[in-house]
């Protein structure tokens, strides 16, 4: 009950930060995306959910043109995504995103990892990219790993490295593919902690998961996507307890039984 | 957080391995008589070695003449005759540059080795000793060529040996390196006119034997160019070299280019990158280190192969042993001839085979686990 007080609490501040309209995406003759429609706000915390093979994940790499989309538009941070390699370089800087399998750099150190970007993207001196990375690495709680390469370090290890590498960049919107379905059960928590802080920081966030603990208690709005389409999306309360689709119903009873 | 905790707890005592597991008696037991017919097979090699070695040594030190002996007493007895590479030795490893001068190409060997040697340190990976290399090979090009500073002036046709060989290879390697690189990341462009551009290049330069391209370089060549201008046959033999040792070398690095996950691409991507910072410092990185052996492989068959050079009239370090033997006085000491520059090939060769495999271990351990 106390989340959802703190839920309550958390307004948004109306700005629009991404807009998909119609987006749909084929590979080859199968139909991935179907018009997608999506508008989301500066601070919201978006959960995607839905059986594999939905699209969740083709969906949020479009969003930063990891895929590219066929038809529709996507716009991020005001800046359309088109094949103009500057403006896809442009949105990425401020999109974050974190896969399920970390996708580290293993011939960099952790602290590496980190100051890459902000370096020869972001043109940060060193030793600034340094201490930002070192801020990030204690806030993820790894800061005492910062010189180990990343296959020294364990797989929740390795995610939260991989959120500091994103937060170095400093992102307006993070994106989550499944981050931690590829942990052994005992390191999801850690991992969820990290994307906990984050949310209750008031980062904008669309995440891909089947952790609905977390949904029930961050998010401000969940997604389920079936067959490449959205089907509903509503707070997490009235999602949960009312769904209004069958296919939701049926999605649910799956995941909560297990 | 989870750390593995490797400390036992209560639990059974430590044992030291049962006795006849270890030990030299164990060692040849399990591995050289371990089965009847791997104990035969040991037995005959070690027949076949014992019958080889004595006779070799023999030639090679026991009944070999000294390096001041004369061609008429290496003649009269059976063994080795080390006086031929003594009186020789100039010959082969300079040719036919003027004798007074030999220092130059001397001096041009040391510098080459102490570059070499450097580029060994991982600390020095850094752009500005690509600045020490420039002043390195403009020093062997005054060395060689002179014309200036007080040194006289030595036609390229006059070079030979060992300087000749080291001079095709590393600037062979050192340009073709690159240019491989560039080809390894066209061929797998998604440029549509990029791609077909380097795989045509590269599978048609795989396609024909290097004599044949070394040939065409120095026959060919001549042909496309106006009247009057003529390209120096040495440069023409390092051109061939180059196009026919990129076109490998864009095999070995496209083959460690398709070991790297899409995982690293999408990464570097989705942190912004642009497409040549995601190659130079995220991809390129890890392919090469993954293309070790293999582009090693190509160096080596690479540093030996200038010896075909020989055909279109350069005398590299074969090339001039080959033309010492043709000396009356000393004719017929191919032996001696050959192994002498068999062991300087392979000095070289063995270094490289040693050294990447020491840069293999380095990589390997900083990297991964
Ligand atoms: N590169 C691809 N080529 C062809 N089909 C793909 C490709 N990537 C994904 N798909 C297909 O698209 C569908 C949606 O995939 P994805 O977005 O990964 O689903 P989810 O993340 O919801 O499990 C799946 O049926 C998958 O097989
Ligand atoms: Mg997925």
């Amino acid at each position: 009950m106390a989340q959802v007080a703190q839920q309550a609490q958390h307004t948004l501040s109306g700005e629009e930060i991404i807009r998909c309209t119609g987006v749909n995406k084929w590979y080859g003759e199968f139909h991935v995306l179907k018009n997608i429609d999506l508008s989301v706000q500066k601070g919201e915390r978006i959960v995607v959910c839905g059986p594999s093979g939905s699209g969740k994940s083709t969906m949020i790499r479009c969003l930063n043109r990891l895929e590219e989309h066929q038809k529709g538009t996507i716009v991020v941070d005001g800046i359309e995504l088109t094949n103009n390699l500057k403006n896809i370089e442009l949105v990425r800087r401020e999109v974050g995103m974190v896969f399920q399998h970390f996708n580290l750099f293993p011939h960099l150190t952790v602290l590496e990892n980190c100051t890459l970007a902000p370096i020869w993207v972001r043109k940060k001196p060193k030793a600034e990219a340094e201490d930002i990375a070192m801020r990030y690495l204690k806030r993820v709680r790894i800061a005492e790993q910062a010189n180990k390469y990343p296959g020294q370090l364990s797989g929740g290890q390795q995610q939260r490295v991989a959120i500091a590498r994103s937060l170095c960049m400093s992102p307006k919107v993070m994106l989550f593919d499944e981050p931690t379905s590829a942990l052994d059960p005992e390191m999801v928590k850690e991992v969820l902690d990290v994307m906990i802080g984050l949310a209750e920081d008031g980062m904008t966030m669309l995440c891909v998961t089947h952790e609905m603990g977390f949904a029930k208690s961050v998010a401000d709005r969940v997604i389920f996507m079936d067959r490449g389409e959205i089907v509903e999306q509503d707070t997490p309360d009235r999602f949960f307890t009312n769904p209004k689709s069958e296919r939701t119903k049926l999605f649910l009873s799956q995941i909560l039984n297990h | 957080m989870a750390t593995t905790d490797n400390a036992q707890p209560v639990g059974l005592p430590d044992e030291r391995p049962p006795a006849n597991t270890v030990g030299p008696v164990a060692w040849l037991r399990n591995n050289l008589f371990n089965t009847w017919y791997n104990a035969i097979l040991t037995v005959l090699v070690l027949a076949l070695l014992g019958s080889a070695i004595p006779p070799f040594l023999d030639w090679l030190l026991i009944k070999a003449h000294g390096l001041d002996a004369t061609s008429q007493e290496c003649r009269q007895g059976g063994g080795a005759c080390w006086g031929f590479v003594n009186e020789k030795l100039r010959f082969i490893m300079f040719g036919t540059f003027p004798y007074d001068e030999q220092w130059r190409p001397f001096a041009t060997i040391a510098i080459f080795i102490a570059l070499l040697l450097a580029s060994c340190d991982r600390r020095f990976w850094k752009p500005w000793f690509g600045l020490v290399w420039a002043a390195g090979l403009a020093a062997v090009a005054i060395l060689m060529w002179g014309g200036v500073l007080g040194l006289t002036y030595v036609e390229n046709t006059l070079w030979g040996g060992l300087p000749l060989t080291i001079i095709l290879s590393v600037i062979g390697l050192a340009v073709a390196f690159p240019a491989a690189i560039l080809l390894a990341l066209g061929r797998r462009s998604n440029m549509p006119a990029v791609k077909v551009l380097c795989v045509t290049y590269i599978e048609l330069i795989r396609g024909v034997p290097l004599i044949s391209l070394l040939f065409m370089a120095s026959v060919m060549f001549p042909l496309f160019l106006p009247n009057g201008v003529s390209v120096d046959k040495l440069l023409r033999a390092q051109v061939a070299f180059i196009m026919f040792a990129a076109a490998y070398m864009a095999e070995a690095i496209r083959g460690g280019l398709q070991a790297i996950p899409k995982g690293q691409y999408e990464a570097a991507d989705g942190l912004g990158l642009g497409y040549w910072q995601k190659m130079r410092k995220i991809i390129l990185p890890q392919a090469l280190a993954v293309a070790i052996p293999p582009l090693v492989n190509t160096f080596i068959s690479f540093f030996k192969d200038t010896s075909l050079v020989i055909i279109i009239g350069l005398y590299d370090l074969l090339g001039t042993a080959k033309a010492a033997l043709s000396d009356p006085a000393w004719r017929g000491f191919y032996r001696e001839a050959y192994l002498f520059i068999g062991v300087i090939y392979w000095i070289f060769c063995y270094s490289m085979s040693k050294y990447s495999q020491k840069l293999e271990r380095d990589l390997n351990r900083s990297h991964r686990r």
